[in-house]
Order: structure tokens, then sequence, then C-alpha cells
């Protein structure tokens, strides 16, 4: 049933840095490698080598720009996936239960043998995080990489998910938002974690971290600096009489 | 949002449908044999094409009787129940009037009950979405009600209430689009609280994930200027509601009648696409299309 659940025992997801991240996109790769060749349907490509490519990702990363009102712009890289929220509207609009939030650690999946390819979850999702493909017909969305985080197979340190592993800034954390001693719930804690569009109700599990300040040249640039102050200002004697006479030619 | 055919189509036809449907349910026109016959293949016609045209936008149909099980939650299942059981009932109780020249009320009163259920149903799909602010008002499922049975008046026949259903359903509709133009600035939706930015100073989109389009930006991002939408309106206006008022006032007449009807749908039609064409779905925030 697209009943949400309750509570769930645990809120597994994600906390993205906007601090760290680089915007290099090596999440978004190593994010579709891995779920095209695992769980469900492949993430299809239509015309990828024309004119016109375009294809089914999990996650994307965007660029933004922030003006504050004094001082220098600056630039923020913004990954987005599903954010497995606790009031997902995705999972409650969906007619034939193919959308559901697990029990255990409240990931929100899509059964794509039950899914009609409505798209009506991903009308619902004010994120974008619910993409349909086109070459099978089924909502794709970010599986949490639930074939990995639980997955004997695979040494330790690769059970987390594909984007986590790969982020090469280290922006990407994966844990039990529900459990406040956990990793990610501290950092979180410490650094002011928030959630995207409060005001739907989605209750997002994900957190992103905000951008920190930039370190600002105040009045000193070096210690050494007052030592290499210009001498003289204005030219005296000899070189200024050269310096008028250059000018003169 | 991407105005497609196939809910464009779906949405008028299946409200005009059930809009009669409700009107027989009531016994309104009082017929039968062949001409009640009549009035509920129209009925059926259009509410089942309507139903029919709303699966080609599915990746995979033949499951579409899988969206019958999750009526405790979601409206688009609530719709398909309502649709069939309203379609049932109706069918068993037009048996009366076209075969036995009798009229049952009760099967009628719930036969039309459903009809409407089923349009309300419709309208709730749309409305429940918090992500497309234009539509997450009570005034969509009123003006979806009143825009069928405003059709439903005029498809049976019954000019007083045409008029009168009409008359309403124009109001509704200039009410809607008037309250709906804010509502994407009155949700406090933006770019800054999409991205939790906004704190820090103007939030700008500075670079896309990728320089190709995709599926969100295809079904989501759908820009109308807005000299070109004010014009759409005023067509929309005219044709469902003027021109059908309009005709309905002259001494009585087939041919106007049918004129009315087909000037109506016509209309319904471009207030349809306008409906999905105008409604900015909050996505197209990360997108800066917003
Ligand atoms: S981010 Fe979107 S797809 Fe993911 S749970 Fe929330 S509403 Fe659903
Ligand atoms: S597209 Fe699939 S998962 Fe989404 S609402 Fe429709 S049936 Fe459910
Ligand atoms: S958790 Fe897995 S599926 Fe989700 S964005 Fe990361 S790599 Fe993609």
């Amino acid at each position: 049933m697209t009943d949400l659940p309750e509570k769930t025992d645990r809120k597994m997801g994600l906390v993205i840095d906007l601090d760290t991240c680089v915007g290099c996109h090596a999440c978004v790769i190593s994010c579709k490698g891995w779920n095209t060749e695992n769980y469900g349907a492949p993430l299809s490509d239509q015309n990828p080598y024309g004119a016109d490519p375009s294809g089914t990702f999990l996650n994307r990363v965007h660029s933004y720009e922030v003006q504050p009102e004094q001082g220098a712009a600056q630039l923020i890289h913004f990954p987005k996936s599903c954010l497995h929220c606790e009031d997902a509207p995705c999972v409650t609009v969906c007619p034939t239960g193919a959308s559901y939030k697990r029990v255990e650690d409240g990931i929100v999946l899509v059964n794509e043998s039950d899914c009609i390819g409505c798209g009506l979850c991903a009308w619902s999702c004010p994120y974008g995080a619910r993409e349909l493909d086109l070459a099978e017909g089924v909502m794709k969305k970010c599986t949490l990489c639930v074939d990995r985080i639980y997955n004997d197979n695979l040494p330790e340190v690769d059970r987390v998910p594909s984007c986590v592993r790969t982020c090469p800034a280290g922006a990407r954390h994966f844990g039990d938002l529900g459990d406040p001693g956990s990793a990610v719930s501290k950092l979180v804690a410490e650094r002011g974690g928030m959630d995207l569009m409060p005001e739907m109700g989605t209750k997002p599990v994900n957190k992103y971290l905000p951008p920190r300040p930039k370190d600002r040249i105040d009045d000193q640039i070096d210690i050494l600096a007052p030592l290499l102050a210009p001498v003289a200002e204005e030219p005296k004697g000899f070189i200024a009489w050269l310096d008028k006479a250059l000018e003169k030619l | 949002m991407h105005p497609a055919p196939s809910v464009i189509i779906f949405t008028t036809l299946s409200g005009l449908g059930f809009g009669l449907l409700v009107f027989l349910g009531l016994g309104v026109p009082d017929v039968s044999g062949w001409v009640a016959f009549v009035f509920f293949a129209i009925a059926y016609g259009l509410a089942v094409g309507g139903l029919l045209a709303s699966t080609f936008h599915l990746g995979h149909p033949e499951r579409a009787w899988k969206a019958f099980s999750q009526w405790r939650t979601s409206w688009l299942s609530r719709e398909g129940c309502t649709a069939v059981a309203a379609l049932l009932v109706m069918g068993l109780y037009a048996i009366g009037p076209v075969f036995l020249g009798q009229r049952w009320g009760l099967l009628g009163w719930l036969g039309a009950a459903l009809s409407l259920g089923t349009v309300f149903t419709t309208s709730m799909i749309y409305a429940q979405l918090r992500s497309i602010p234009r539509w997450n008002t009570w005034l969509t499922p009123v003006l979806f009600l009143s825009l069928s049975l405003a059709g439903g008046a005029l498809l049976s026949g019954q000019i007083s209430l045409a008029l009168v259903l009409l008359t309403l359903a124009a109001l509704v509709q200039l009410a809607w689009w008037k309250i709906t133009d804010g509502a994407l600035a009155r949700s406090g939706t933006d770019l800054g609280t999409a991205t939790g930015l906004g704190t820090r100073g103007a939030v700008r989109a500075f670079e896309p994930p990728h320089t190709g389009s995709n599926y969100l930006l295809r079904e989501f991002v759908h820009v109308v200027g807005r000299k070109h939408a004010q014009k759409l309106r005023l067509i929309a206006f005219g044709l469902a509601f003027a021109v059908p008022l309009a005709l309905l006032l002259l001494p009585f007449s087939h041919v106007f009648a049918l004129l009315a009807v087909l000037s109506h749908v016509a209309g319904v039609v471009a207030s349809r696409w306008l409906f999905f064409a105008q409604a900015e779905h909050v996505v197209g925030l990360y997108y800066g299309k917003r």
C-alpha cells in the first residue's frame, strides 16, 4: 500500500556539503554507472551521440551564484537527488502501489513491475528527483544504492552509495539521520544542516550543509607587508628631474 | 507543465461525458427508447473515450488495472475506481429508460452522484499537488465541477439550466484565472528556499546540470508568453461561455444548439490547454526558469 509508514526504524539518507562540493560531476557519472547496471531497469539515453542528447539520471549537479548584499558573489555547486522525504508526496499519489517507503530504513523505492509510468509521482515531487525512463516506460529514482549498502559481496568500504564512495572532495556523507548520535547527525547539528523547500511539508531526510564564509583579505595581506611598503611616494632630486624629462619626451 | 494532448482530451471529454451522465441519472431530460439510447451512447462515448485517451500517456498501459488498488491514498486510483463504478451503475440504470420505459430513481441518483464524484476525483489529482501552486487550490475542483455541469446541461438540451450553469462556470473560470495568477509568488517558494541559499543573498542559476534537455524540462517547464496567454484566455472564454450563451438566448433551433455545444467544447479545450501550459512546477526554479 502507498500509505506512508507511521515512523521508520531508521532514516537512512545523505548529507551533502555545499561547502566542499567542487562541481566535478563525478557522483553523477558513478551514480549512472552503478544504477544502469544493477537494481532495476537500465538508465537509458536518447540520441546520445546526436545533436540533442538526453537521458535518465538519478543525480544531477546544478551550479548557482549567490550575490550577497555586500562583497563578492559566491559560486555554489549543488548536487540534487531524491531526499527520501518522511512525508513523501510521491508515494501517496501513486495509484498502483509501485512507489513505497520502507519501514526498516526509510528508503523510497519504486517497484518497477507494478509501475504503469503515469508520471504522477514525478509531478508531485517538488525537487525533480524522479525521471520517467523513456526506453522502459517506468519511473526511476535514487535508490540510496540499496543494492550496495547491504551487499555482503562487496568489501565493507564499498557498502555505501556509489556517489558517496566516488566523491573526490568528501562532500557526500551517508548514514542514519534518525539517530542523533550518528556521524551524519552530528555533522548536521554542527554545521547547521538545512532542508530544501521546507514549506512544501515533505520533511526531507537528506540534509544540505551550507557553504562556510570564504577567507577574506582584510587590512593586512602579510605580516611582512609593512616592510615592503613603497619607501618614497614622490621622487626627489635627480630621479625627479629624470622623471620629468622623460615625460616631456 | 507540458500540455500533453492525451490529458487535455481526457479531462475535457470525460468531464463532458460524466456531466451528461449526471443529468441523465437525475432523469433530465426524461427520455426513453431510442432517444434515451442516443443520449446514453453520447455520454458513454465521451466518458469512455476520455478515459481511454488518458491511458495513451502511460509507459505501461497493459498494467493499468493495477491503478485500482491504492484508493486509500491516491486520488488517481480513486478516480479510476469512481469512474468504473459510475459507468457500471449508469449502465445498469440505462436499461430502465432504454428498454423497459422505466426510471429507477434511486439507482439514477447513485449513478449521478458517482459521475459527479468522478469529475471531483479527477480535479483532485491536480488540486492535491503542492509542487504546482497554481493548481493547489480548492477552486480547481470547483472549476472542473462547474465546467462539467455546464457542459452536461448543454448536452442534455436543458436551455434554462444551461444558461445558469454556463454563467456560473464563466464566473468560476474568471475567478480561477485571477486568483491563480499569483499562486507561485504567494506560495513563498523561490530559488532561495529551493536551494536553501536565499538567506545569504540573491540566488541565480549559473549553470544547468547538463547542456542538453531532459525529462524534467520537457515535462515540467513549459513557458507561455504572457501576451499569448492573454489572447488564448480571451478565445477560450469567448468559445466556452460567451458564444454558447448568446446562441442559447436566440430562438431555439437544433443548429444553434449544436453550434453552442461545439463552441463550448472548443473553448474548454483551449482553457484546459492553458490549465496545463501555464502551470508552473516549482522544479523549474532549479533550472532558473521561473
Ligand atoms: S525527493 Fe521527491 S522523489 Fe524523493 S521522496 Fe521526496 S518527494 Fe519523493
Ligand atoms: S509512474 Fe509508476 S511509480 Fe509513479 S505514480 Fe505512476 S505507477 Fe506509481
Ligand atoms: S545514493 Fe546511489 S542512486 Fe542515489 S544519487 Fe547516490 S549513487 Fe545515485
